[in-house]
């Protein structure tokens, strides 16, 4: 029964279905903390798609990479709010257009 | 050459090197008499040790002359190799007497005159580093050497000219020494690179031997063009026409510096240097013209400024630049020895005036001008009498020192065969006749008639009105009555006589102004004229070839004097005595029985007066012809041309060349995260097109 399961190709629809929109929110949204709820959607898009091709070529490197990816997440998740936070702080605020320094 | 005997020449140069350093370094902190404790223990010692060379020196054996002493090899380039060494012959102690003995004195001179001066220990630091500087060009045993001698009492001489540097005239004075100097310069090191290429040394003794080789040029050759380049630096350095004019304005410097430094000593490098090189000379009959004719244009020039200057340092200034060119003309006619002897006697009488005339300017409290002194004899009679013996020195009146040197100059300019000329003869006789009265009307002017006190308190240099107290009560011949110094600094009325450290040196010189001459009383007066004798193994004469260096003949070169030139010669030295007596007698009637003379020739003669006094315009021409064209071309084409046009366009046109870039670039820079991703989405999504195509197409 496990073979006539959903097949890969849902999956990865699925998967690129996510991703396109945490590409379109991060593009669109203004929210610093949005954008970065939608990076947070675009790996685990990505996640998706490794554990359907681990499952379904029967290879563990799949999996063991999405633990590397939810750690480097998980790091990110931290650095980024520390960032977000000290921008907030001089800043205040959180829209993307006004924290626009890093040009002539 | 070298012998065994060693006299660590050396220690000549090094110790008043020492002394200044000392000086320079901690001066700062010392008590004013520990500065001068130390300035003078150096010279003094330098010349203790050059005395005591020299009486070494003296029994040398022929063979042993030149004496060199080779220390270490200080460059070598190639084939070409320089030594740090000394040389000692016969010409080298008589300047290393003159240099050490005058500049001792004058040293002693300083401690008094600059007593209440700021930058004590500064300038006694510079002094003692001209005296360094000084013995090195004249024992240094290369041309090399002696350059860095050279160029390095033009240092010490704009150092002091320079040494009251908040004044702007002195500054300007300092720099304008120093360049004309460089222009000089420049001329002898095109003649020392003229040596190198053509006998790849510079040593002395090896440059002499090879010329002594070859054939007297004829016309103008390469030894010519050599000879003349080096007289080019000297003329720069000696103060000749083309580039006198530093002299005049040197004298802003200190008084002691105008008469060690602008008298004495450095300006007669030039003379030295090519008494020096006389071997060269000789070869190259064309150069030794030139030397001539500038000596004696130079000559006449100068003192025909000198008659009408009123500043009285100025008016030796003049007299200065005007003996010098008697001592090239003497070189100019190969009598390097009589040149030679003039700049001895010279730096012995015109050390004494200066020292005199700063005596004098000490007693008015920083007067310069002539016009406001008169009637000092009964109030300094020390520096009257002792001025009195240097006057008559230059003027030529026998038997004082002048009058052999100046004489043997005119006679051997008169007779000598090959080079003289009575034309040379006859500019030096009017140049002696002006010496006699411009320095008798600076002596009436001075000491004479009434007491001309100008009304102002300003002081020109600023030299103390004031005395220590320890050196006010020792002063010899110091009028009764004058209750001087203590505090009042600047009182322009009380004329006092300067302290005995001051007197000492000025009584010294003056007996040298007096005995110095009779080193070379010629045979004419039943003399032996040693000092021609002492030098004739250095100063070739010219009538015969000159001699390889190796083997002097031990026989005086002035055996052959028949009985005719013996009477002619008497009959030029009586000419030039009347000359100086009629000298004399202008200056006496001029300036003490009708004063109102020169006032009546001045306006008779305005043309010829303003001329004069305006120095021939020479300056102004100078400043139209030379300096303007070279500040305003610098100002106009290289700076504001090549300096703002072309280096200034180019680094400011890469800028802007690279902001105008940028400035397109940068449109993508927006600083817009969400751009950027936005950039970043559609480069992937390029990427993922182009996989897809690729897959389609594969």
């Amino acid at each position: 029964m496990m073979t006539q399961s959903i097949p890969l190709s849902w999956y990865l629809i699925l998967s690129a279905f996510l991703f396109a929109i945490g590409v379109a929110s991060f593009l669109i949204k203004r929210n610093i903390i949005t954008i970065f709820m939608s990076i947070e959607l675009m790996l685990n898009a990505v996640n998706l798609a490794f554990v359907a091709f681990a499952s379904h070529w029967h290879q563990v490197s799949g999996q063991v990479f999405v633990f590397f990816v939810m750690v480097v997440a998980a790091a990110e998740a931290a650095v980024g709010l520390a960032i977000i936070l000290a921008v907030f702080r001089s800043r205040e605020t959180l829209n993307v257009d006004q924290v626009n320094l890093l040009k002539l | 050459m070298n012998s065994n005997t060693n006299f660590n020449l050396w220690m000549i140069p090094i110790l008043p090197l020492i002394g200044s350093a000392i000086n320079g370094i901690f001066g700062k902190r010392f008590p004013r008499n520990l500065v001068a404790t130390i300035a003078l223990v150096f010279p003094g010692a330098t010349f203790a040790y050059a005395v005591w060379v020299v009486s070494q020196f003296a029994s040398l054996s022929q063979a042993q002359i030149p004496h060199i002493e080779r220390l270490f090899p200080w460059i070598e380039a190639g084939g070409f190799r320089v030594d740090y060494g000394f040389y000692l012959d016969q010409l080298s102690v008589t300047m290393l007497l003159v240099v050490t003995g005058v500049g001792f004195l004058i040293h002693i001179y300083s401690v008094g005159y600059m007593a209440e001066e700021g930058g004590y220990y500064r300038f006694f630091s510079y002094l003692n580093l001209f005296m360094f500087f000084m013995l090195t060009l004249v024992l240094a045993h290369t041309y090399l050497l002696m350059f860095v001698g050279w160029e390095g009492v033009g240092l010490a001489s704009y150092l002091l000219i320079g040494f009251f540097f908040r004044k702007d005239s002195a500054a300007q004075a300092g720099k304008k020494a120093f360049i004309t100097n460089r222009v000089g310069d420049y001329g002898f090191l095109l003649g020392m690179f003229l040596l190198i290429k053509q006998f790849g040394t510079l040593d002395y003794d090896k440059v002499f031997k090879t010329i002594s080789g070859r054939p007297v040029e004829a016309s103008v050759g390469v030894l010519t063009i050599t000879a003349l380049l080096i007289m080019f630096g000297a003329a720069g350095k000696s103060a000749q026409i083309p580039l006198y004019v530093w002299l005049p304005d040197a004298m802003e410097g200190p008084t002691p510096v105008s008469a060690l430094i602008h008298a004495a000593t450095m300006v007669t490098a030039g003379v030295y240097i090519v008494a020096r090189s006389n071997v060269l000379f000789l070869h190259s009959p064309e150069a030794l013209r030139v030397v001539a004719i500038i000596g004696a244009l130079t000559a006449i020039f100068a003192a025909s400024i000198g008659l009408v200057q009123n500043d009285i340092k100025r008016v030796l200034a003049y007299s200065t630049v005007s003996q010098l060119g008697y001592m090239f003309m003497a070189c100019g006619v190969a009598a390097f020895s009589a040149g030679i002897f003039h700049l001895v006697t010279h730096a012995f009488f015109k050390a004494l005036l200066f020292l005199a005339a700063g005596s004098v300017i000490h007693a008015l409290g920083g007067e310069q001008d002539m016009r406001h002194m008169g009637g000092l004899r009964k109030l300094i009679p020390w520096t009257f009498w002792v001025m009195t013996i240097a006057t008559f020195a230059i003027a030529g009146f026998p038997p004082l020192s002048g009058f052999f040197s100046k004489d043997e100059i005119l006679w051997k300019a008169f007779s000598d065969k090959n080079h003289g000329n009575w034309v040379l003869w006859l500019i030096g006789l009017i140049t002696a006749g002006m010496t006699s009265f411009y320095m008798f009307r600076l002596w009436f002017m001075t000491f004479f008639g009434e007491r001309r006190e100008a009304v102002h308190n300003e002081h020109e240099e600023p030299t103390g009105g004031v005395h220590a107290p320890g050196s006010a009560q020792a002063a010899a011949g110091h009028q009764s009555g004058v209750q001087h110094g203590h505090g009042n600094y600047g009182h322009t009325g009380h004329v006092h006589e300067s302290p005995w450290i001051m007197l000492a040196p000025l009584v010294v010189l003056a007996i040298g102004s007096i005995i110095v001459g009779w080193l070379g009383i010629p045979e004419a007066l039943h003399g032996h004229n040693r000092f021609d004798q002492f030098l004739a193994p250095v100063v070739h004469t010219s009538s015969e070839p000159v001699r390889s260096t190796e083997n002097f003949p031990s026989e005086p070169q002035k055996s052959e004097s028949p009985e005719e030139n013996k009477s002619l010669e008497l009959e030029l030295a009586g000419a030039s005595v009347a000359v100086a007596f009629a000298g004399l007698g202008l200056a006496y009637l001029f300036y003490v029985r009708r004063p109102e003379l020169p006032d009546r020739i001045a306006t008779n003669l305005k043309g010829v007066y303003r001329i004069l006094l305006n120095k021939y315009w020479v300056d102004e021409t100078y400043y139209a012809t030379l300096v303007n064209p070279i500040v305003d071309g610098s100002r106009n084409v290289l700076w504001r041309g090549v300096d703002v046009g072309v280096i200034d366009a180019l680094v400011n046109g890469a800028g802007t060349t690279s902001k105008l870039l940028s400035g397109i670039t940068r449109r993508m820079q927006s600083g817009s995260i969400r751009s950027y991703a936005g950039w970043v989405a559609l480069g992937a999504a390029c990427v993922v097109g182009f996989m897809i195509w690729m897959g389609l197409h594969a």
